[in-house]
């Protein structure tokens, strides 16, 4: 079957891959346990809540050009903005990277022919759909208006839309999470190649490893805190409410215990990314991998011990205050170590600018300021003032759609090759990566600076002089809008016209380089038995050699 | 680009600002001129020298720059949490302004009655202490002016204080999503020299202070019938109990705050004073918040009859 086909498409006959192994129905697709498949699966309904949520954020803008609510409504606005939130955090931040880069490669980096549940692997993906359909009924219907924060006692007393269809999407979306998380930590612990020791493993493999760690110990709080906001709403369970002895602070630290790690889990997995793609295009090993590996780690658990950075206004006693704005100065230095190594690791090495490589070394400088600008918001007088204003919003997107999502497209585009077997049009992907960058700063920048002068942040209408830098912001948002969809185009493209890609178009180290692209659906003919240490671009204790450029990909197509 | 510093507390904010701007401008400039110049020296076909790195180096280079980077965290946050204590510690002699947080309005009044809804008027170079609470959801009170904010919670008090160093009107936000007219939850805080504001007030239509308004409903809620003079009902003295240690059942000591006369008032089995009855009714459904301003303003000021000596005491 797939013989002929592939014959058409080119390749030699009998060489065949994932995406016409077992057939190319729509049922072979749907119930595949494929973890090749099952990322591309992802990769669907990702990209569909990117847009819907990309949707809402326009909304959002171009209510903002003018200080008086002339677009939207109120209640419209608030509904949007906590469409755009819910749909963004939960539908493609979280999901993003993880389920689908991660799904693809994890196994194909560690030498493995599936992922220790395929089963379960295929039923995370059936929750993540059946959470966004949830969730987009409760859109339908009318929407939901309590911010994608759901903080008490607003959204289980006062709030008149629903609630609790949307806080149902995310209940069973956040399986979907736990899944996923499971499935990684038991693919890594037993399904290595002979040999991958543990220091031996990619920093992406490693980064999964810290992720799903988060993911496993995070979610079920979140899981909790809804089923009690649940509880009030339908059954009137007191809880929360004050007037029945209930704490509505209470939430709120559940709700920021999972959504503090929500927030390294966004951004993990980014390090992981962005660590292969400086490597790989600068020619150099990573510099100082251990302290790397160290410093995920050390996230991973610190991160669980800052929520209440979140509540430095919120009625939390003084003391605790200062427990957390400590430990938040001390989770930036393992943040702050992972910059200067990616720095470090282009020292003496041979750099191309490929389209990843813009886009990696754009991550850097949105995450350094994301990360500088967290020390602001760790220092309790400074977070009294800017927070729930403008600086906090222009903060977590600079972390999470500066950083995240740069890391994503970069990762896109460095691995297409493998996932397609097709490359893109490298110019275009340039100016995609060029676009987003400044897009992203001209959106953002001024926001920090709305901040400051306190703007606040779900703020429908809102006095005429910040008007001047909301049009700046919402300018910006334009050039970024088409940063976003611009790839769209040409990725398309590539999948009909663009060239056939070698099973190693970047000469990249990592396992998932030494099979096919695409891969066949048991991922390596032979398993591959694992001798040295990742990042084998030069010879320990020498300097890169001169890289010929065999491989035109450089060149546009 | 900077917002008005119209408080005693503004400028220091502005310094820890200011001092981590620099320190995040150095360190972008620091990451960008290495990125810069290392995609420029070593970029793929230059001829420049690539020596290896020898392994002790990258060690050293990765134990100091954490080290260094740990010690100017641990600095930033000295300097912040210094800052932090004067924040947080609530001057006691300072003038006290009732807030009322409702959808979408604040009510704010003034301990001789004047009540005002989304203005305050204060008089500049005073200390302010604001004790505050919600009808409904929680709200937050944000002068940015003052670089000042407290989210305020429904079911207690919450208190956060400033003084005004410059006159002029200042907005005042909500800065916790409350629902539909949120953004619409603002008003301005109207700082006045003392002589203003001695004239703004005296001006206002003079009704009873907040202790005398709370002196009748202290007799019309039933109040006196146990914590009055003449009564058997062995219930607590509470004459002079503001600010004063009760000693609570089962063990300990509790302040007489604010916070602690709401408690009592509206969840009255919560800290019962030792050697008394949890006898009382609650009057959550009875007493409204403004009820409750001024019940507590009568038990805080020296208008408290003082009971009749109980005969077998």
């Amino acid at each position: 079957m797939s013989g002929t086909e592939a014959t058409a498409l080119g390749r030699e006959a009998g060489q065949v891959s994932f995406l016409t192994e077992g057939g190319t129905t729509v049922r072979s697709w749907l119930l595949t346990t494929d973890h090749k498949r099952i990322a591309l699966l992802y990769a669907a309904g990702i990209t569909f809540f990117f847009f819907l949520g990309g949707a809402a954020a326009t909304l959002i803008r171009a209510e903002l050009v003018t200080p008086a609510g002339d677009l939207l409504t109120a209640d419209q606005y608030n509904r949007v903005f906590t469409l755009h939130g819910v749909i963004m955090v939960w539908f493609f931040l979280v999901p993003s990277i993880p389920t689908t880069l991660g799904n693809f490669l994890l196994p194909l980096m560690i030498g493995a022919r599936e992922v220790a549940f395929p089963r379960l692997n295929l039923f995370s993906w059936y929750l993540y759909v059946a959470g966004g359909l949830i969730t987009l009924a409760s859109l339908l219907m009318g929407g939901v208006d309590t911010g994608w924060t759901f903080y008490t006692p607003f959204s289980t007393l006062y709030s008149n839309s629903y609630v609790l269809l949307a806080a149902a999407g995310v209940f069973v979306v956040g399986f979907s999470s736990i899944a996923t998380g499971i499935n990684f930590i038991a693919t890594i612990h037993l399904l290595r190649a002979q040999g991958m020791t543990w220091m031996r493993l990619p920093l992406f493999a490693w980064s999964m490893y810290t992720v799903s760690l988060v993911m496993v110990l995070a979610t079920p709080v979140l899981a909790i805190s809804l089923l009690l906001v649940f509880c009030e709403r339908a059954f009137g369970l007191p809880i929360f409410d004050p007037r029945s002895g209930g704490d509505p602070l209470l939430f709120q630290h559940l709700f920021w215990f999972y959504s503090h790690p929500a927030v390294y889990i966004m951004i993990l997995p980014a390090f992981g990314v962005v660590s292969e793609i400086i490597a790989c295009e600068a020619r150099r090993r990573v510099f100082g991998y251990t302290f790397m590996v160290y410093a995920m780690v050390a996230i991973a658990i610190i991160g669980f011990m800052v929520w209440g950075h979140h509540m430095f206004v919120s009625g939390q006693s003084p003391f605790a205050n200062l427990v957390f704005s400590f430990l938040s100065f001390v989770i930036a230095v393992p943040s702050a170590i992972k910059v200067f190594n990616w720095t470090g690791t282009l020292y003496r090495g041979q750099i191309r600018f490929s389209a990843p490589m813009l886009y990696a070394l754009g991550f850097v400088g949105l995450f350094t300021l994301g990360g500088l600008t967290g020390l602001f918001l760790a220092s309790i007088p400074l977070d009294v003032h800017v927070t729930d204003t403008y600086f906090v919003v222009a903060h977590f997107h600079y972390i999470m759609v500066g950083g995240s999502v740069s890391a994503f497209f970069g990762g896109l585009h460095f691995w297409w090759p493998k996932i397609t077997g097709r490359m893109y049009s490298e110019v275009f992907a340039k100016f995609a990566a060029v676009s987003m960058f400044f897009g992203f700063n001209f959106t953002f920048f001024p926001q920090f600076i709305l901040g400051y002068l306190g703007m606040p942040r779900r703020y429908h209408e809102y006095p005429p002089e910040f008007q001047v830098w909301h049009v700046m912001s919402s300018t910006g948002a334009v050039v970024l809008a088409f940063a976003y969809i611009w790839p769209l185009f040409y990725l398309g493209w590539s999948l009909v016209k663009g060239k056939r890609a070698d099973d190693n178009p970047f000469d990249a180290t990592g396992l998932e380089w030494q099979t096919t692209s695409p891969p066949p659906k048991d991922n390596f003919a032979v398993l591959p038995i694992v001798t040295e240490e990742p990042y084998r671009y030069h010879p320990e204790g020498f300097a890169p050699h001169d890289v010929e450029d065999t491989h035109s990909a450089q060149t546009p197509q | 680009m900077m917002p008005v510093e119209a408080s005693t507390f503004a400028p220091r904010v502005d310094g820890i600002f200011w001092m981590l701007s620099g320190a995040s401008i150095a360190t972008m400039l620091l990451v960008g001129t290495l990125v810069l110049f290392f995609s420029i020296k070593y970029r793929r076909g230059t001829a420049a020298p690539r020596g290896p790195v020898p392994e002790k180096m990258s060690r050293e280079v990765e134990i100091g720059w954490t080290a260094v980077t740990f010690f100017g965290f641990m600095f930033f946050f000295w300097f912040a949490a210094v800052a932090e204590t004067t924040q947080f510690e609530i001057p006691t002699k300072a003038m006290e302004i009732h807030v009322v947080a409702k959808q979408w309005m604040w009510k704010l009044e003034h301990p001789n009655g004047v009540r005002e809804i989304n203005t305050l008027h204060v008089p500049v170079g005073v200390p302010v202490r604001l004790v505050m609470t919600s009808q409904d959801v929680i709200h937050s009170f944000f002068v940015p002016a003052f670089r000042m904010k407290q989210d305020v919670l429904p079911g207690r008090y919450v208190e956060a204080w400033f003084e005004a160093s410059k006159t002029g009107t200042f907005h005042l936000f909500c800065t916790e999503y409350c629902g539909t007219d949120h953004s619409r939850m603002a008003g301005g805080i109207v700082v006045q020299s003392q002589q203003d504001y001695g004239r703004w007030i005296a001006a206002q239509p003079q009704g009873d202070s907040l202790a005398d308004q709370g002196a009748v409903l202290f007799e019309r809620m039933g109040c006196t019938g146990c914590h009055g003079g003449s009564t058997r009902v062995r219930a607590p003295n509470l004459h002079g109990i503001f600010g004063q240690p009760q000693p609570v059942e089962g063990g300990g000591f509790v302040t007489a705050d604010e916070s602690y006369l709401r408690d009592s008032i509206v969840l009255p089995q919560k800290d019962v004073v030792a050697g008394y009855q949890p006898i009382m009714p609650s009057y959550q459904n009875v007493a409204t918040e403004d009820d409750l301003i001024r019940l507590i303003a009568y038990l805080k000021s020296g208008k408290v009859v003082q009971p009749r000596q109980e005969v077998g005491r």
